[in-house]
């Protein structure tokens, strides 16, 4: 979990009655309030097209609010667009520079869009790439780079102009694990630098390892917004996955436990939240059944993640038949 | 140094300290920024960007100017290359500024990196003025080529140096934006495509780049006087020439009428985002 804690008054973001109709007449945001405290890491989580993008591409400046407003560090997007762009960077979630420019010279003339002079700018663009680890690949037209070294080129782009606010938006879909963990020490440690994080994953377990709060974002509509420890504390069951042996018909049945059958040598056992798991594993041995080996099935985040959009769907359906 | 620099370990001292730009100096930084990679994109794919034209018109020069010429006689008082020189130069210049800006906007549409200049705090007018000065230099580079190769053929001398350059640069800003604009609207490669060629280069030929329009009958002569290229072309040509079908005044005031409404346009969409923001 990072350590800086945020300090000033001032969120670094401030969402208000946020709206976005697009031409075609999809409501991809309707109306949604959100703060994020300077200094934060802040998962933005949400199912696809559930409006994530679009409130980055508004807060980013690619797409035009239908209604609301949004604040960084104070700064209305409706009142001073460059005061707001000054203080963010992003990482989108598509691929979007030059493939036929270098790296180098890629994130040299982004920092050069902010105003930053040229002599700054290539030493920045230097530190970046090297922390990034794709200095050696620097001068070389980026179609050449792998999939993981365009993403990590996109986190040295989005250092350029140094900003408060970094948002992320799905930084390391296909990225493989070594790539994925490098990339997160890099933005752990500029988080704990002071730099205000946002992000959006569909890797839950990063954003649980990483975050310390929380939105959820379903049909255009915030259903959660709370810190990561209090959102996982209503989990009250967790599911683990056991290989056994000696597993005969009928399943035994052990109180407070739903055990359910996946093959002959595994089984699925759902129980309370802090329930003790020698009774399990006495009950199951009664039976003559032998654990060998035990993991959760799902990380915490997903499980909840997935009933609060499930029950969110039910909503939305129930909503639907009123109408 | 703040506490953010100090743990990034920034490497200069004026970042890593209270370094705050002016917005105008930022500004001039984006600018030269924008033009500086256009300018490195011509000169990079000078094989698509500048050798093409040289070899288009050196075949004019030749064909027109050498072998058809010759039997042509005089115009105006020049020979019939020495007449021509002038709107191949101007038709150059113009063909190429519009399909440098359309294809180098429209491809950073393509390739979605245009996010970088609209996530950017750069106002729309340095995204224009930064575009617009990089067509015209293509232009410019290009007209100088083109002009070079005349040479071979013909001689000539300028007779207003100052009305040359000046009409050069106007005709070329009118197309270069005009290009920007078509970029802004374009969704697909052919979009840009076809105002070159079933706009552009008709009213190129009909613009008397070829001939003098006093030669046309009327109601023709004064058709063509709808056609803007006439101006381009005829406001160049008293510049090198000193002769021209249309008052040289009226000319400008035609340019600097489309430099006007076209600037206004293209910032107008650019501001609204028409084919960039959602």
């Amino acid at each position: 979990m990072p350590a800086a804690e945020p300090s000033a008054a001032v969120p670094a973001l401030e969402v208000a009655g946020l709206r976005k109709t697009y031409r075609n007449g999809v409501e991809a945001l309707k109306g949604i309030s959100l703060t994020v405290a300077q200094g934060d890491f802040f998962a933005l989580l949400g199912p696809n097209g559930a409006g994530k993008s679009t409130l980055i591409g508004i807060l980013s400046s690619l797409v035009n609010p239908t209604a609301g407003d949004a604040r960084v560090f104070g700064i209305s997007i409706h009142g001073d667009r460059g005061g707001v762009m000054r203080q963010i960077g992003l990482v989108p979630q598509e691929i979007n520079f030059n493939q036929f420019e270098a790296p180098f010279d890629i994130c040299v003339n982004v920092a050069g869009f902010y105003g930053i002079p040229r002599s700054i700018a290539k030493r920045r663009a230097e530190k970046y790439l090297k922390e990034l680890r794709i200095w050696d690949k620097a001068f070389q037209p980026t179609r050449h780079l792998s999939g993981g070294m365009k993403r990590r080129l996109m986190i040295a782009r989005a250092m350029m102009n140094e900003p408060r606010l970094l948002i992320l938006d799905e930084p390391t879909a296909g990225v493989d694990i070594e790539i994925r963990r490098s990339m997160w020490q890099f933005v752990t440690r500029i988080n704990r630098a002071g730099t205000t994080v946002i992000l959006t994953t569909h890797y839950l377990e990063e954003a649980e390892q990483l975050c310390r709060n929380i939105a959820i974002i379903d049909h255009g509509q915030i259903i959660e917004d709370t810190s990561m420890r209090r959102l996982l504390r209503k989990l009250d069951v967790e599911t683990f996955v056991l290989d056994v042996t000696g597993l005969d018909d009928p399943l035994p049945v052990i109180e407070g436990v739903r055990l359910t059958r996946v093959d002959a040598l595994t089984l699925e056992a759902e129980l309370p939240s802090g329930r003790n798991l020698n009774t399990l594993f006495a009950a199951l041995t009664e039976h003559g059944i032998t654990v060998t080996s035990m993991r959760t099935k799902t990380n915490r985040l997903e499980e909840l993640f997935v009933r609060l959009v499930e029950r969110g769907n039910g909503d939305s359906r129930r909503g639907a038949t009123h109408e | 140094m703040n506490d953010l620099h100090a743990a990034r370990g920034s490497v200069n001292p004026a970042e890593a300290g209270e370094w705050r730009p002016s917005v105008a100096r930022a500004n001039l930084v984006a600018l030269y920024t924008i033009t500086r990679r256009e300018a490195h994109r011509v000169l990079r794919i000078w094989t698509q960007t500048l050798v093409p034209p040289a070899i288009t018109m050196t075949l004019y020069f030749v064909i027109f100017g050498k072998v058809i010429g010759s039997r042509v006689g005089t115009m105006q008082g020049f020979t019939y290359m020495q007449y021509i020189v002038p709107g191949l130069v101007m038709m150059s210049i113009i063909n190429n500024c519009y399909s440098n800006i359309t294809s180098s906007f429209f491809g950073s549409k393509f390739g979605r990196y245009v996010e970088e200049l609209l996530a950017s705090p750069m106002p729309s007018w340095v995204v224009l003025t930064g575009y617009v000065a990089g067509a015209v230099m293509r232009g410019l580079l290009v007209g100088i080529i083109v002009l070079a190769i005349a040479l071979f053929f013909t001689s000539l001398h300028l007779a207003h140096p100052l009305i040359a350059v000046t009409t050069v640069l106007l005709g070329a800003t009118i197309f270069a934006l005009a290009g920007f604009i078509n970029a802004m609207f374009a969704k697909r490669f052919d979009d840009i495509a076809i105002v070159p060629t079933f706009i552009l280069q008709p009213l190129s030929y009909l613009g008397g780049v070829f001939y003098s329009v006093k030669l046309l009958g009327s109601p023709w002569q004064e058709v063509s006087l709808v056609n803007p290229i006439l101006y381009f072309v005829n406001a160049f040509r008293y510049g090198v020439l000193g002769v021209s079908d249309v008052p040289v005044w009226t000319a400008y005031v035609v340019m600097l009428a489309f430099v006007i409404a076209l600037a206004a346009v293209a910032l107008w969409l650019l501001n609204r985002g028409v084919g960039l923001r959602s």
